[in-house]
């Protein structure tokens, strides 16, 4: 055991001859290079100064931000929004634990993201030294997978390893806890070869469960895919258009899948689940067949599992085999890499048209469709995201906080491509939304970037309002403002008989004069009239800018099936609740 | 049901972390769990038994599965399986029953690890039942202290319902 490493560091040596022998941190700045890093986001602290000496001259882009929480969801939303891996650095203790939400929200929606975190050196480990956590402990079961560096040997190895992992098979976050005297060891060895157990690009599906599949397409009278994450990982939009069109499948797309296919689409009936349409919902319930590609069968999506799509057989496409039976039983299982399995679907499929289905689509959404409420004097959230959808017009990188304003723009928002659509689903993490715009804008400098958001969620990382002003980054905010917590609010309000307990504030700040304050552009409206104006104005102002929308209290989102209920138990709002 | 899941994981550290962090925050019952060397120094067996329904049955499997440091996995079926157990148990024994003590030690095969005036401590190894045979053989003297190793399991070589590893699925 022992004579192993000291071999690879003697091969290693021969190596790095060429160039200076560096240190841990000069290690980790180098592999970042190498892997193709363009922009870090982070916040030192006192055991990172060694790496933050060795990024100083190393040429590498720094954002930094004004929390290591915000950092952490600008790294996510630059992953997202680009497709490459997040990295964030923090430094130990409370550096390292403000990651933990972000590394959480990452895991869920499994964004490939490279966490480095700072630790106390390796002589004091376990000591409760000044700013010691053990964030290795904390994050076992938020990251894919987490490392301890305790020698400095394996570092280069752990960082190739650990960044190949965050960014293959289901992404995820991978956290890398790097003790201060590691960063400050010589290093000569390189990575070594790896005995990693390569399973992350195994597709692993038969001929049989090909064959079972494309059958199931075909025999189907009345199909619907089911689109999740998985199909914006993978990037396989195309195939599903072509497939979708060639038998007339009618698509859903969960949150985590919004602009694979486009919204726009005759065959695209949005989001399903808890919020989505009615016509959504009402078509899985009477579909014969239900193709999920890269979802998870999440509660928000599927409500009662018993009662999920019951004339419908089943077929499950997904990488993760964990995935596959987890929540419901499946008739076909096909574990694998879309990119695999729809190329391979498509080239046995014949094309065959399904006109009633198609007509029965068309019957549903004009029989329920997803009406913008009218107005009453005062400015309907929902008819704002649709003025300002239709200004983007399908163009830009729009992303959310959580709550109310969330499920309205997923309902309302028009998208178009993938990765235009950045929102914490699984997770549902408020506080989200400013710092993943801003890594979304750094990762496409050349799209709109429009956040999103509520005076709940806002108020959480309202801080990175420096960050985007610090980085001159043309960042579009619309905040909409009910004055409350409205998603717990509308709960309050259906099932805990109107008892608003701690969900209405009794004091907002002057958000457009705060924004204001940090430097922003800023704007507030209330009335209808307003709204038209005032969007233009925000999405063609250069530079950020903000601008508030200020909307009733009582606004609800509809429709809305209970958590846990079935598929079409819409929740039936009385007259007088309206 | 109860399963028994053989698991071959790269010898790291905290690679027990992961694997019991992950049956207990996703709630399955752990009857036991074993780990220790093979004959292969960068490999650790870690032997697994769980308890549920089937489909949690099924979820475990796959969950441990798809852990990184699992290099492989096998549902080794409890009949054929070879599978043992250590335990090492220290009894209440006054002088007066010595006798009557060491002779039911000798019926049960165990061995004897420690005397004392008022104790006996020995070891009982075996399997999962002779074990369990052992501690109630004894439980009417009063068991002071007991400690048990937990399940470690093999597949039969060339067992026809074992061979080769099943991936990690």
């Amino acid at each position: 055991m022992k004579e192993k490493p000291k071999r690879k560091a003697v091969k290693a040596k021969k190596v790095e001859l060429v160039t200076a022998p560096r240190n841990g941190a000069q290690v980790i700045i180098d592999f970042l290079k190498s892997a193709g890093t363009e922009v870090i986001f982070g916040y030192p602290g006192g055991q990172v100064i060694p790496l933050y000496d060795a990024l100083y001259d190393s040429g590498l882009r720094h954002v930094l931000a004004r929390h290591e929480q915000g950092a952490i969801h600008a790294a996510d939303g630059y992953a997202r929004a680009s497709g490459k891996v997040g990295v964030v650095i923090a430094t130990s203790g409370p550096g390292a634990t403000n990651l933990v939400t972000g590394l959480a929200t990452a895991h869920m929606d499994s964004v490939p993201l490279l966490a480095i975190t700072g630790q106390v050196p390796t002589t004091s480990l376990g000591n409760d030294s000044f700013q010691e956590a053990d964030i290795y402990g904390i994050s076992i079961p938020i990251t894919k997978y987490n490392y301890l560096v305790k020698d400095p040997a394996l570092l280069p190895s752990i960082l190739q390893e650990a960044h190949y992992l965050a960014g293959s098979g289901r992404c995820g976050p991978v956290l890398v806890d790097i003790p201060k005297d590691i960063q400050t060891t010589l290093i000569t060895a390189a990575s070594g070869p790896s005995d990693l157990p390569d399973k992350q690009n195994g597709s692993r599906f038969s001929e049989q469960q090909l064959e079972a599949m494309i059958e199931a397409l075909t025999l189907s009278q009345r199909p619907v895919i089911y689109l999740g994450g998985g199909a914006t990982l993978t990037g396989v939009g195309p195939d599903i258009l072509t497939l979708a069109e060639k038998l007339d499948i009618a698509v859903v797309t969960t949150l985590q899948a919004k602009g694979v296919f486009p919204d726009s689409h005759p065959l695209s009936l949005g989001l399903p689940g808890m919020h989505g349409s009615k016509y959504a919902n009402l078509a899985i319930n009477e579909s014969d067949l239900i193709v999920g590609l890269g979802v998870r069968f999440d509660d928000r999506v599927v409500g009662n599992v018993r009662r999920f799509a019951p004339l419908a057989r089943i077929v499950h496409v997904d990488i993760d085999p964990a995935e596959i039976g987890k929540r419901l039983a499946v008739d076909v299982a096909v574990v694998g890499d879309l990119r695999e399995v729809l190329p391979k679907v498509l080239a046995k499929i014949k094309k065959s048209s399904r006109p009633e289905w198609r007509q029965r689509l068309t019957e549903l959404r004009t029989l329920y469709p997803m009406e913008v409420p009218a107005s009453s004097g005062t400015i309907k959230p929902q008819a704002a995201i649709k003025t300002l959808s239709d200004l983007c017009n399908g163009g830009a990188i729009v992303v959310t906080d959580v709550g109310q304003h969330q499920m309205w723009a997923a309902q309302y928002f028009q998208c178009e491509q993938p990765r235009h659509f950045l929102s914490s689903g699984g997770l549902g993490t408020m506080g989200y939304g400013l710092p993943a715009a801003i890594g979304a804008q750094l990762a496409r400098p050349d799209r709109p970037v429009v956040l999103v958001t509520g005076d709940g969620s806002f108020q959480m990382n309202i801080q990175e309002l420096a960050t985007v002003v610090e980085n001159e980054l043309p960042v579009k905010i619309m905040l909409i403002n009910n004055g409350c917590l409205g998603m717990v609010r509308q709960w309050q309000q259906f099932f805990f008989n109107r008892r608003y307990s701690q969900t209405v504030f009794r004091y907002n700040p002057d958000f457009a004069g705060l924004a204001k304050a940090y430097g922003l552009d800023s704007k507030k409206i209330s009335k209808p009239k307003e709204v038209d104006r005032a969007l233009d104005w925000l999405i063609n102002n250069p530079g950020p800018t903000f601008l508030e929308v200020e909307v009733d209290t009582e606004e609800n989102v509809l429709p809305m099936i209970p958590a846990g209920q079935g598929q079409t138990d819409f929740f039936e709002v009385a007259e007088d609740e309206q | 049901m109860k399963k028994i899941l053989s698991i071959l994981v790269r010898n790291r550290p905290g690679v027990l972390s992961h694997v019991a962090g992950l049956v207990t925050r996703r709630g399955y019952n752990v009857e036991s769990i074993a780990a220790g060397p093979t004959e292969n120094q960068a490999v650790t067996r870690i032997t697994l038994v769980v308890s549920g329904d089937g489909a949690m049955l099924d979820q475990v499997a796959k969950q441990v599965g798809k852990l990184v440091d699992v290099i492989s996995l096998e549902d080794l079926p409890l009949e054929e399986a070879m599978t043992g157990e250590l335990a090492i148990i220290t009894v209440n024994v006054d002088r007066g029953r010595r006798a009557e003590m060491l002779n039911l030690i000798n019926l049960l095969g165990l061995t004897l690890t420690d005397i004392r005036d008022d104790s006996l401590s020995v070891m009982a190894a075996g399997t999962a039942k002779s074990v369990h045979m052992a501690i109630t053989g004894l439980q009417p003297f009063g068991i002071r202290a007991l400690a048990r190793t937990g399940l470690v399991a093999l597949s039969r070589p060339g067992d026809p319902m074992a061979t080769g590893q099943e991936d990690e699925q």
